[in-house]
Order: C-alpha cells, then sequence, then structure tokens
C-alpha cells in the first residue's frame, strides 16, 4: 500500500504503536509461562517425594518368627494372634484388643499388627524419585557399604494400602483413609450450613433488601469478612462451637455424646467453622451471579403479573445458578486446603478411627500433611507428599463434579 | 382492585394532571389523556421526552426501577391503579406488557405461555391455551412442530411475536407496547402492524413508537409528547387527538414541525 501523505499536525506512528503492543503481548505471554512452570515444579516436586527407594532394617528377622518351617505370611489367623499375644506386653495386648477385639479383625489386620508392633521395620534412608532414577547404581553401593543388613526397595509412598488404611505411627503402615473421611465429613457439613445461608443472603441482599445505611454497613462487612484471615474464623469457631455451643456440636443434647471425646471438638464444629470461613465468598459470588440476571428477563416475568418471589425462583435463580456454582467450587475448594482454624478448632493428630457422626473426632488431609511435614524423619516427608497426591485428586475429584452439575443447569436452554 | 370486568367505561385508562419522578427529578410533567377501549393509541415524540416512562406508569412497571415515583392519577376502569389498596402485581397481570427488545423466557415455546398461565392458577386445557394464544398472536402455523424449543431460537420478529401471545395468553385488557418494533426488520414490523389490527378487535393496545409512519398507519389515536421546557427537561403530552388529525391538521406548531420532518 502507498503510504498515506503526513497530514499537518499528525505524525507517522504506525510503527511505534506497534512495537508497544508488540511489548505487552510478550509480558503477557511471560507470565502465563512463569505461572505454568511454576506450576509444573510444584507437582514434580510431590512427585518427586512420593516415589523412591526406601532402605529398611527389621528390628526382628520374620524368618525366626516361623512356626515349625512355616513362614509368617502363611500363618493362620490364629497362630498370628498367638504370636501377638506372646511377644507383646499383656497390657498393650489387652489395649489393642479394647480397641476392637480381635475375634473382630481379620486376618490382613493382624498380620499388619504384627509388621507393626514385632517386625517393627526401621527405615535406614530414604530416596526421593530423582536420585533413585539416576543413581541407583550409588545408592546400592553405599548401602552396602553403610548398612550390610539393610533391605532395599523401590516404593510407591502413594498406593491402594495407603489411601485406605487408617493413620499409624509407623511410616510403613500409616494411612490416609482417616483424614480422607474426616475431610469429606468436614466439607459435607460445610456444604449444608453454608450454601443455603449464603444463597438465602444474597438473593436478599439483592432483591429484598433497600438501598439504605444499615444495608449498605452489611454489605461492606461481608466484603471485608471475605479477607479475614482464616486463624481468625479459627478463633471464632473455638469460641463458639467448641465452647459456647459444646451442647449442641458435642452431640450432648441429642444424647450421642462419642466416648472418646466428650467435647465440642468435632466433625460438626469443624465443618460449621469452614462454613463461617468460606460464607463471604459465596454470599458475594451469589450476589455478582444473580445481578449479572438481565433486567430484560425480570421485566418479561413482571411484566405477566409474576409475584416478587415467583420472578425470582423461577427465573433470576436457575439463571444465576451456574455463576452461584462456580463460586460455591471456589469456596470449596479454599475449605477443604484449610489448616490452620481447623488446628485452633481441634483437629486431632493422630486417630485411626474413621468419624462415623458428626459428633466424632476427626482429622483432615490438610492437618495430616502439616503434622507429617513437621516431623524429623524423611520418610514421613515421602508420606506428606502422597498424601498432597490424595488431597489434590480428592479435591480435582469434587471440583470436577461440581463442574458437572454446573453444565447441566447451564444448558436449559 | 375489584375483578369484575368494568368495562361500562368508555375509556379504559385515563390520567389526571399525572407527573412522573426518578428521585427529585420530574421526568413527565401534567400528562391529562383518555385511552379509549377497543383501540389503538400511539405515544410518539422525540427521544428522552418520556414516552416510555408515561408508558411503564400505566401498569406500575415504574416501580420496578427505584426511586420513581408519580403525582396525580391514573384510573383503569374507573379505578386508581396507584390506590394504595391496589397489588401492582394485580395490576399487571390485567394490563399486560411488549418490550422493545424481545425477551421470552429462556424457556421452551409451549413453557413461556404454560409458566405464564400456570403462575396464574390456569386449570384448564393447557394445550389448547397455548395453541390459542400462538393463533392469536399469528405465530402458530410457524412454531407448532417445534413447541418445545427454546424460545430463543427464534427469529427477532417471531420472539417478539411469541412475546405478545405470553401476554394475552393471560387475558389482560389492555396491552402496553414499548417500541415493540424497533429491534425488528420492515417485514417483521409489518406482521406485527398487522397483528396489532387483529388483537384491538378483543383487545385495548397503547404503543410506543419511533416511527412515525407506524403511528399513522398503525394507531387511532395519538399522543404528540415533547420536552415541556428545556430547562426543566421534563416531557410533557403537548397535542392528543384523533391520529389523521394530528397526521393532517396538528393544532400545535411543534406537533407539525414534528410530523412533516422539519424537527427532532
Amino acid at each position: 500500500m502507498k503510504e498515506k501523505a503526513i497530514v499537518q499536525g499528525f505524525s507517522d506512528n504506525l510503527g511505534a504503536r506497534n512495537r508497544k503492543g508488540t511489548v505487552w503481548y510478550v509480558l503477557f505471554q511471560a507470565s502465563t509461562v512463569i505461572g505454568i512452570l511454576a506450576l509444573i515444579a510444584l507437582v514434580l516436586n510431590i512427585i518427586n517425594g512420593a516415589f523412591g527407594y526406601v532402605a529398611y532394617e527389621a528390628r526382628v528377622d520374620p524368618d525366626t518368627l516361623a512356626v515349625d518351617g512355616v513362614p509368617l505370611t502363611d500363618q493362620s489367623r490364629e497362630q498370628l494372634v498367638a504370636l501377638l499375644q506372646s511377644t507383646l506386653s499383656s497390657g498393650a495386648y489387652t489395649k489393642l484388643d479394647n480397641e476392637k477385639p480381635f475375634a473382630d479383625r481379620s486376618r490382613e489386620d493382624v498380620y499388619q499388627l504384627i509388621v507393626e508392633r514385632i517386625i517393627r521395620p526401621e527405615v535406614v534412608q530414604v530416596w526421593n524419585l530423582w536420585p533413585s532414577l539416576t543413581r541407583a547404581d550409588q545408592i546400592r553401593a553405599t548401602l552396602a557399604s553403610e548398612h550390610p543388613d539393610a533391605e532395599l526397595d523401590f516404593i510407591s509412598w502413594l498406593s491402594k494400602d495407603f489411601v485406605t488404611r487408617p493413620q499409624t505411627s509407623e511410616a510403613f503402615t500409616a494411612g490416609v483413609r482417616t483424614a480422607i473421611f474426616g475431610s469429606l465429613w468436614t466439607i459435607l457439613f460445610t456444604i449444608l450450613f453454608a450454601f443455603p445461608i449464603g444463597v438465602g443472603a444474597a438473593i436478599y441482599l439483592e432483591e429484598y433488601a433497600s438501598d439504605n445505611r444499615f444495608n449498605r454497613i452489611i454489605q461492606t462487612n461481608i466484603n471485608n469478612l471475605a479477607g479475614v484471615p482464616s486463624i481468625i474464623y479459627g478463633i471464632l469457631g473455638l469460641a463458639i462451637f467448641v465452647r459456647t455451643l459444646e451442647p449442641l456440636t458435642s452431640g450432648a443434647v441429642f444424647g450421642l455424646v462419642d466416648p472418646t471425646t466428650a467435647n465440642g471438638r468435632t466433625v460438626l464444629s469443624a465443618g460449621l467453622t469452614l462454613g463461617l470461613l468460606v460464607l463471604p465468598i459465596i454470599i458475594i459470588n451469589s450476589q455478582e451471579a444473580i445481578r449479572a440476571v438481565p433486567r430484560s428477563l425480570r421485566n418479561a416475568s413482571f411484566g405477566v403479573g409474576a409475584t416478587k418471589w415467583q420472578t425470582v425462583w423461577s427465573h433470576v435463580l436457575p439463571n444465576a445458578m451456574p455463576g452461584i456454582l462456580t463460586g460455591t467450587i471456589l469456596a470449596i475448594s479454599r475449605a477443604i486446603g484449610e489448616t490452620a482454624p481447623l488446628v485452633v478448632v481441634g483437629a486431632s493428630t493422630a486417630i485411626s478411627f474413621d468419624p462415623n457422626s458428626p459428633f466424632s473426632k476427626f482429622t483432615t488431609l490438610p492437618i495430616q500433611i502439616y503434622q507429617w511435614t513437621s516431623r524429623p524423619q524423611d520418610e514421613f516427608r515421602s508420606l506428606a507428599a502422597a498424601s498432597i497426591l490424595v488431597l489434590l485428586v480428592l479435591l480435582l475429584t469434587l471440583n470436577a463434579s461440581a463442574v458437572l452439575l454446573r453444565n447441566r443447569f447451564s444448558r436449559r436452554f | 382492585m375489584a375483578t369484575n370486568n368494568n368495562s361500562n367505561h368508555k375509556y379504559v385508562i385515563e390520567t389526571h394532571d399525572l407527573d412522573i419522578f426518578y428521585g427529585s427529578f420530574r421526568a413527565v410533567t401534567g400528562v391529562n389523556m383518555k385511552v379509549e377501549r377497543h383501540k389503538i393509541t400511539a405515544i410518539i415524540g422525540p427521544s428522552g421526552c418520556g414516552k416510555s416512562t408515561l408508558l411503564r406508569a400505566f401498569n406500575r412497571m415504574n416501580e420496578l426501577y427505584a426511586g420513581t415515583s408519580i403525582q396525580g392519577q391514573v384510573m383503569f376502569d374507573g379505578e386508581d391503579i396507584y390506590a394504595s389498596q391496589v397489588d401492582p402485581v394485580e395490576v399487571r397481570y390485567r394490563i399486560g406488557m411488549v418490550f422493545q427488545k424481545p425477551n421470552p423466557f429462556p424457556k421452551s415455546i409451549y413453557e413461556n405461555i404454560a409458566w405464564t398461565a400456570r403462575i396464574h392458577g390456569y386449570r384448564g386445557n393447557m394445550n389448547e391455551l397455548v395453541e390459542n394464544s400462538l393463533r392469536q398472536a399469528a405465530l402458530w402455523d410457524e412454531v407448532k412442530d417445534k413447541l418445545h424449543q427454546s424460545g430463543l431460537s427464534l427469529s427477532g420478529g417471531q420472539q417478539q411475536r411469541l412475546c405478545i401471545a405470553r401476554a394475552i395468553s393471560i387475558k389482560p385488557e389492555v396491552i402496553l407496547m414499548d417500541e415493540p418494533a424497533s429491534a425488528l426488520d420492515p417485514i417483521a414490523t409489518l406482521k406485527i402492524e398487522e397483528l396489532m389490527q387483529e388483537l384491538k378487535k378483543n383487545y385495548t393496545i397503547v404503543i410506543v413508537t419511533h416511527n412515525m409512519q407506524q403511528a399513522a398507519r398503525a394507531s387511532d389515536y395519538t399522543a404528540m409528547m415533547m420536552l415541556a421546557d428545556r430547562q426543566a427537561r421534563s416531557g410533557t403530552v403537548i397535542e392528543f387527538d384523533e391520529t389523521n388529525r394530528i397526521f393532517t391538521i396538528p393544532k400545535d406548531k411543534r406537533t407539525e414541525d414534528y410530523v412533516t420532518g422539519r424537527f427532532g
């Protein structure tokens, strides 16, 4: 194209304008790349910790536990129980029997106990995935010279057993089932509490509340509450749910007190505390979604003589629902990863029983991860890495189901 | 509001010294007009003179916008619709509305009408009602095979006729139309105008339009609105008469300038 003649007062700056655009384009692209790199580094780091070689020594050689030439692995349940009874102190045996009578325990379960209590494999050293893959020979050589009795195994800390076993104090037998159930129960009460109240409050504020000073103060406070640090919600939950409402949250009013707790540090308290934490987020997101419902749709409904409630229920809510659910997904993702408020509310750090009612003691995955990472032994850091993978999968599963639910709502015309 | 059809009044809607306010701003001043039964009354005038505001005052739709209020009276079949015991929902049930932008519900064509009938407690044969409403709106033949498709899948003109079908499904006495054809092409516009001629046998229609040919072609009476004084920016009806008189022998110089295209 022939160049346009320069008109008096204008200058030829097209090149400069394009260059400026290119600079910004590159910057934006770089930001995206940095974000993705950070994410990849995070995932690689976790995977690196969750797999690798482990060297361990049994404190009692399993071969010495063979009876009449039958190795330990082939012995019957009764033989194994007898072994436990003869080896453990009577106090330890009675305690195990009280937790769950031996008559009710499966062979698998009893075998686990023997590994845990008698054989007691002791971890000598743990290697991450990267050195395990690149320096296997060197690892073997070092081990042979320093710990000739130790056995070396390549272990995936994340395994089916890890997900299905309860928590124990031994790295080899520890699992996260208790924590997974704890997280699920807690999040269930969080949703049951925060979703209806949050959406209800949003409907009130958007559709009914008049624009006066009082309501503006409420609105400002809700916006500010969304930014309050989570530990403060933990202290609030401790004061209200654990202490003040203890008869309710411990189940005493319903006559359902869990004999092992007898106080308000229960799944219910934790769920309600996290519910308080995410309530402002759900309210704000629901308000945005309700506000985004076009005026023309409200007009259509009012124009045919619908009442306010008919309009809200039949048109505003269905159209706002995808947005409301998106906000709720964000809120729940936040709640499921929260640690600090639950520490304050009193999550248990070491329990091996699944929660089975709103009034159970509990632990959650983030609490479990936090506890394991603070241990000095390397093997617990590997366990923490595996738990993080479990937490991520749990989070993605919950989010995916919420997204599916949302898409179902969006498809209605 | 009494539910008996008080149709011995010749004028369905009458306003007495009607002022309409947005907060403290008086958008419309001193309107006195009478809407005759089974006629089409057009409201014309330049942009921003309060035509739509006046129209929405006829069925209390203005109240959905925060801060609006009125002074004076709007009488419907001889009763003040702004009286304290009157429920605005009842007013909008009896005085229906069709909007500038077609706004079918994001539901099926069938449900657009069925939902509207259902909320008013309709217990009769729903299929019949849907068919009759669509026939009256001259839409039945075009949609009878896709009643369960989304109302939003129709063309703009069809959507607007669906909105009309929806409005008449609950048998209002008056239909207010706020520039119903302004978003449509000339063919769809013509269809709406023909439809209005059919509908006026059973309903009273008040229509706001920017299109003076439309007012001249389609209406029986015309109200000419204009800003009463340029400082206050407040609109009023400067002339109200039979349409052919407004367009041929207007009394007001401003009306003459406007309808002949010398102004606005």
